[in-house]
């Protein structure tokens, strides 16, 4: 049986389907209609509903493979890829695309081992090439200095990561239609060496900084934690989140899930807010792919304001307070 | 409690300045070190041993001049070093990198745990430690932020909750929190920077290090399948590369010598106001 199809891997939590789902199928419906093939989106967990799969369908899939467990609730790689690579062997879809989380990339490079594919991290762009429908894959590599084009001219499936926000989820067409197909659990599949025992919400105000169409960040410039509480009032106004630079963690200002950075998270809001950041290459690493980045620095020479699409070069205890103050006004 | 850590050498970027003409790294005269990433993997296998004993080994694969980064690992505190060497190696991708290392593992023998950084910050994939896990069947953790507890079956004191084979509890760090796993040995962690804190080489270690003798393993002398390594092992293959320019040449208003901070934040919210962000 020949390869075909392209498929993509949702994420669901609590049954709920999260977002990078829907962007996921956007990227998918590009390719499927370039190569005139079924788009399908696979999702594992339990209690998702018929109701929410259909939402996978208004966005671009024309079939949904749904396998709900109580097994499959938490994500363990260990099962989760068990059931994957069987539904692969059985299939044969031709590309295979899954969110550069932190589920899609330790399932993805478990599950290309053994079905000896190709597998392409984090990529920031997709296309099919003209002559041979192979999968061209692009994606920024040594912290973003390059970009690399990348193909698996005779591994199948061909197999990707997506950056979360790279693309914007699928516009949903309430007409749309399409299959799903509930599959049933092999429960021998499930590896049952891995234990959860636990999860722990990150505490506080702590959104996902990789969710947010906006990040506010701060850096060294700060001088100390307490100054965090401006950089938390300018994320406020745009219901963004709080990020920082390798600086401020180190000096325990904040703690690490905020850290933007090569050691840290990439980044890319459609707006950037980097306040006392003085742009060392890897903090650029992980936020210059924003859509839009705003610089305050009292240095005129720092790297952060070459790759700003708007900077002010002063000091930004005085900036800063300015700033919220006419964003209070306007939010009014 | 024996651990292998695989490291990759990585070139120094930290100090690595922007060009301005081409807006792309300079990248002349760049040194070549452990990824920095592997550093905490290296500090986490070390703390480890120093409370349980054992010994670290650590492996990498790449030409024969990276026996410099396992004489670091081992100046730090590791054991032992194997060095990964040969043209038939040569332009592996994550798939033919993890079946190499995984078989020099697996030749390596007596672990119980392996160590391994997020991703490396050259080839940004972490594709390699998964894989290491999937190749070789162990129990996986990735972006581990924290080692909870081991657990022992000979330690009587423990009390632990399976009793049947040793056990490690962590965290590993995900988008909205932490889970906690318990995950039976022989397991492999991948873990984040929040894990640890790299302790600098001793004097006495650097000595160590200079004497340690580093085992060159390749086809010669591994038992390994010639079609998997290598180009021809690998499936996915580099077909352009781009140097993105990255400066943007943005609007810069400098308010140090005039003072007139309210006047540049209101041009900064018309600027957002015309990219419609506010």
């Amino acid at each position: 049986m020949e390869y075909k199809g392209v498929w993509t891997l949702g994420e669901a939590r609590d049954g709920e389907i999260k977002e990078v789902s829907f962007e996921l199928l956007s990227r998918g419906r590009k390719l499927a209609d370039k190569l005139d093939e079924e788009l399908v989106s696979v999702i594992l967990g339990d209690q998702i509903s018929d109701q929410q799969a259909e939402e996978l369908i208004k966005s671009g899939a024309d079939k949904v493979l749904l396998m709900n467990a109580p097994a499959l609730k938490d994500f363990i790689v260990e099962n989760y890829s068990n059931v994957l690579q069987d539904l692969i062997e059985e299939y044969k879809p031709e590309i295979i695309l899954a969110a550069a989380t932190t589920m899609g990339r330790t399932v993805m490079p478990y599950i290309a081992i053994r079905t000896n594919a190709g597998l392409t991290a984090d990529c920031t762009d997709l296309d099919i090439e003209e002559d041979t429908g192979n999968l061209l894959q692009t994606r920024p590599a040594i912290g973003g200095n390059i970009l690399a084009t990348i193909k698996t001219p005779n591994h199948r499936p061909q197999m990707a990561t997506v950056r979360p926000h790279s693309t914007k989820p699928a516009v949903k067409d309430e007409s749309r239609t399409g299959e799903i197909v509930h599959l049933k659990l092999d429960s021998s599949l499930l590896d049952g060496r891995v234990k959860k025992l636990g999860f722990r919400k990150n505490e506080g105000d702590a959104v996902n900084i990789q969710d947010a169409d906006v990040v506010a960040a701060g850096g060294k410039g700060l001088k100390k934690g307490e100054n965090f509480a401006m950089i938390r009032e300018l994320a406020g106004y745009f219901e963004g989140a709080v990020g920082a630079s390798r600086d401020a963690v180190d000096r325990d200002w904040i703690s690490y899930p905020y850290q933007v950075g090569l050691s840290g998270k990439t980044v890319t809001p459609k707006l950037y807010f980097a306040v006392g950041i003085s742009g060392a290459i890897q903090h650029l690493a992980g936020m210059k792919t924003s859509e839009n980045i705003i610089a305050v620095n009292v240095d005129p020479d720092a790297d952060i304001f070459k790759v700003s699409d708007f900077g002010i070069v002063g000091d930004l205890f005085e900036i800063i307070p300015e700033l919220n103050k006419q964003l209070a006004e306007e939010v009014k | 409690m024996n651990i292998v850590i695989p490291i990759k050498q990585v070139p120094e970027t930290s100090n690595v300045k922007m060009d301005e003409e081409t807006g792309t790294m300079k990248r002349e005269g760049v040194e070549s070190i452990i990824n920095p990433l592997d550093l905490y993997a290296i500090e986490t296998g070390i703390q480890l041993k120093e409370k349980y004993g054992g010994k670290i080994t650590v492996i990498t694969m790449g030409p024969p001049s990276a026996d410099k980064a396992l004489k670091e690992a081992i100046a730090m505190g590791c054991d032992d070093g194997i060095l990964l060497s040969g043209r038939e190696f040569a332009g592996s991708d994550t798939w033919a990198t993890s079946y190499a290392l995984s078989e020099a593992i697996r030749e390596i023998g007596d672990f119980d745990l392996i160590l391994a950084g997020e991703r490396a910050t050259d080839g940004d994939t972490g594709q390699v430690g998964p894989g290491i896990a999937s190749w070789l069947d162990l129990t996986l953790s990735t972006y581990t932020s924290k080692v909870v507890d081991l657990n022992l079956v000979e330690d009587e004191e423990v009390n632990y909750t399976n009793v049947e084979q040793d056990s490690i509890i962590v965290e590993r760090m995900v988008e909205d929190g932490y889970e906690k796993l318990e995950l039976p040995l022989p397991a492999l962690l991948t873990v984040v920077k929040e894990i640890s804190f790299p302790r600098l080489p001793t004097l006495r270690g650097k000595q160590r290090s200079r004497k340690v003798e580093i085992p060159q393993w390749n086809l010669g002398n591994l038992d390994l399948k010639e079609e998997y390594l290598g180009l021809q092992g690998s499936p996915t293959r580099v077909v352009n590369i781009d140097h993105p320019k990255v400066t943007r040449g943005g609007t810069i208003i400098d308010v140090r010598e005039d003072g007139n901070v309210e006047e540049a934040v209101s041009k900064l919210i018309d600027y957002l106001k015309a990219k419609e962000l506010v």
